[in-house]
């Protein structure tokens, strides 16, 4: 499995490392393709064309010089626009964050410059990633490249829809309840959310504290682990992050699932389009054909994830933006005094989908409810970390569907939120246990659009997720169609 | 545990107060039954017997992390300042906090 076409990152970086291609003409190929086709897709909120002319410029000089630029050298790589970029806009695809520019670097950008990744550019989101479908932007909405009449899905929709439409082989999203392995299943590329703790959010705008992790999008399992590799690793400057190894991603990747028990999820094939759960079976038999041990597993604590998180997420939200108040950074709207000044601010400053869940949160949290919705909720929390944990004492990752349909159309459910909070419904009881998984394509509906299936594993279970994940994608590309 | 009574109007609007946001007739209208439906959505966690279980806020806590006690370079004042909306003598400006004006 060391064709090149299987890991294009990997290959693009390898090239530039040996000289055979320089970075400049890689980037400059890929900025050709953004000014192309982003005016249609909207993938990007700022293209950092110049900085990254600059930087691949540098790379060439490296490699002129005999100096190894790192394993992403001269490598696109799209980055969400809620990773602070010292001196450069990072908006949140808020007004409220208007002529921002972060006193520093997100950690993960850091460590892609030291790698030799090169950023084309901030990728367009649900506001503060709150959303499914990337509708939720002060800026207009992305478009799912597989169907421009459609939605990449969300938050992260404008980093999955950068991978699809070749505007970066790379890039980073972060993932609350869903946020990358949702729009990559919709995009049709791979995206991983690592676990809770294995890559720094020092220099990620917070949305819930306790759920974010920043992870990679990319056209191939390989290439994700490798990016997960780069971004991976304690970070003294996240108080969250684990001391302790990081899993080996790209190292372990062709390594097979001889050995392994694969649980197909019951509850996550209930209720999803019956194409979406064809797709799921016909990944367990791949996994079978590959060695694997494939049994029914269920964990019905799942279930409950969706009220839990609309509980946990909204709570944590609302204390996070508090920050948000005109007073040191980003928009302020003028009053006479300071109380008036915040409420005017934030009233123009959010979105209605900020709004509805900084209030959703306020009240769970409010004196009378906090028991009954908040700490409820967090009992749950615990309910579903021991039901994935009695499934994973005989299983070593468990099968489902991303998202219950494919993409939706631009519009269908941007009114209705509890609908729209539904198509997070297989991908949320991962982020309450803090525990990895990741989305990989696995064929097309009749209609065309991508389907992703999820695998998932217990916490620090990366190499094993990576292996399984895989096998499933060298099943897809023997023939994907349902 | 008990599922507590539907979300009104009148406590929508004494959450948006206590979150500083203010909204208008319309918006507090559709929030009251959007956030309405989500609390009732939420009623199959709320109304659940989970007596003697105990809460999980942060499913890989971590504690007591230190650092080791060296000086090292911090983000600049200036820059800082530089991203506020008003500033006077190095501190953050804003309008009046009591009720008179200066």
């Amino acid at each position: 499995m060391t064709d090149p076409s299987r890991r294009p990152a990997v290959a693009l970086a390898a090239a530039v490392r040996s000289g055979e291609r320089s970075a400049t003409e890689v980037v400059e190929e890929h900025l050709a393709t953004i000014s192309q086709d982003d005016g249609t897709i909207h993938a990007f909120n700022l293209v950092t064309a110049d900085e990254a002319r600059a930087r691949a410029t540098a790379i060439d000089r490296q490699v002129a010089r005999g100096e190894d630029p790192g394993p992403l050298a001269g490598v696109p790589v799209a980055l969400k626009d809620n990773l602070c970029t010292r001196g450069l806009p990072t908006t949140c695809s808020s007004k409220i964050l208007g002529g921002w520019r972060p006193p520093y670097d997100a950690t993960v950008v850091t460590r892609l410059h030291a790698a030799g990744a090169v950023m084309v550019g901030k990728t367009n989101m649900d506001e503060f990633a709150m959303g499914s479908s990337t509708e939720n932007s002060a800026f207009g909405p992305t478009r799912n490249p597989h169907d421009t009449d459609r939605v990449p899905g969300g938050s992260s929709g404008g980093s999955a829809a950068a991978v699809a439409a070749g505007f970066a082989p790379l890039a980073l999203g972060s993932d609350t309840g869903g946020s990358i392995r949702q729009p990559a299943a919709f995009c049709g590329v791979v995206g991983m959310k690592p676990t809770y703790g294995t890559v720094s959010r020092y220099g990620l705008v917070a949305f819930a504290s306790s759920l974010d992790q920043i992870g990679p999008f990319a056209n191939s399992v390989a290439d994700a682990a490798q990016l997960f590799d780069v971004i991976g690793g304690h970070d003294p400057a996240d108080s969250t992050s684990l001391n302790r190894p990081t899993p080996r991603a790209l190292s372990v990747v062709d390594d097979g699932v001889d050995g392994l028990t694969v649980g197909v999820l019951t509850e996550y094939l209930e209720g999803v389009d019956d194409e979406v759960a064809a797709r799921t079976r016909a990944a367990a038999d791949a996994l079978a054909a590959a060695g694997a041990r494939v049994e029914e597993i269920s964990v019905p604590e799942v279930l409950l994830g969706l009220s839990a998180y609309y509980l946990i997420a909204p709570a944590e939200a609302s204390s996070n933006l508090a920050r948000y108040d005109g007073v040191r950074f980003g928009l302020r709207v003028d009053a006479e005094d300071t109380t008036t000044m915040n409420t005017a601010t934030r009233s123009a400053g959010f979105g209605a989908e900020v709004k509805r869940r900084i209030m959703l949160g306020t009240y769970a949290l409010s004196a009378g409810y906090m028991d009954a919705y908040y700490n409820q909720a967090l009992r749950v929390r615990t309910k579903i970390i021991e039901g994935f944990a009695a499934a994973y004492r005989t299983c070593d990752v468990l099968l489902g569907p991303t998202t219950p349909t494919t993409a939706f159309a631009i519009g269908e459910k941007v009114d209705d939120p509890m609908t729209m909070y539904r198509s997070d419904v297989c991908t949320i009881p991962t982020n309450l246990a803090g525990h990895p998984a990741i989305s990989v394509p696995f064929g097309t509906s009749t209609a065309g659009l991508p389907i992703g299936v999820q695998l998932l594993a217990p916490a620090l279970a990366e190499s094993t997720l990576f292996r399984a994940a895989a096998v499933v994608e060298a099943a897809a590309d023997q023939g994907g169609r349902t | 545990m008990t599922t507590p009574e539907r979300l009104t109007r009148q406590e929508v609007a004494h959450v948006a107060d206590l979150a500083r946001l203010q909204l208008t007739e319309a918006e507090l209208d559709l929030f009251t039954g959007q956030l309405a439906e989500i609390l009732d959505h939420a009623a199959d966690v709320a109304s659940l017997d989970l007596t003697g279980v105990a809460p999980t806020a942060h499913a890989m806590a971590v504690t007591n992390v230190l650092r080791p006690d060296v000086v090292a370079p911090g983000v600049d004042r200036d820059e800082l300042l530089g991203q506020a909306p008003s500033v006077e003598d190095h501190r953050f400006r804003v309008p009046r906090i009591l009720g008179e004006a200066p």
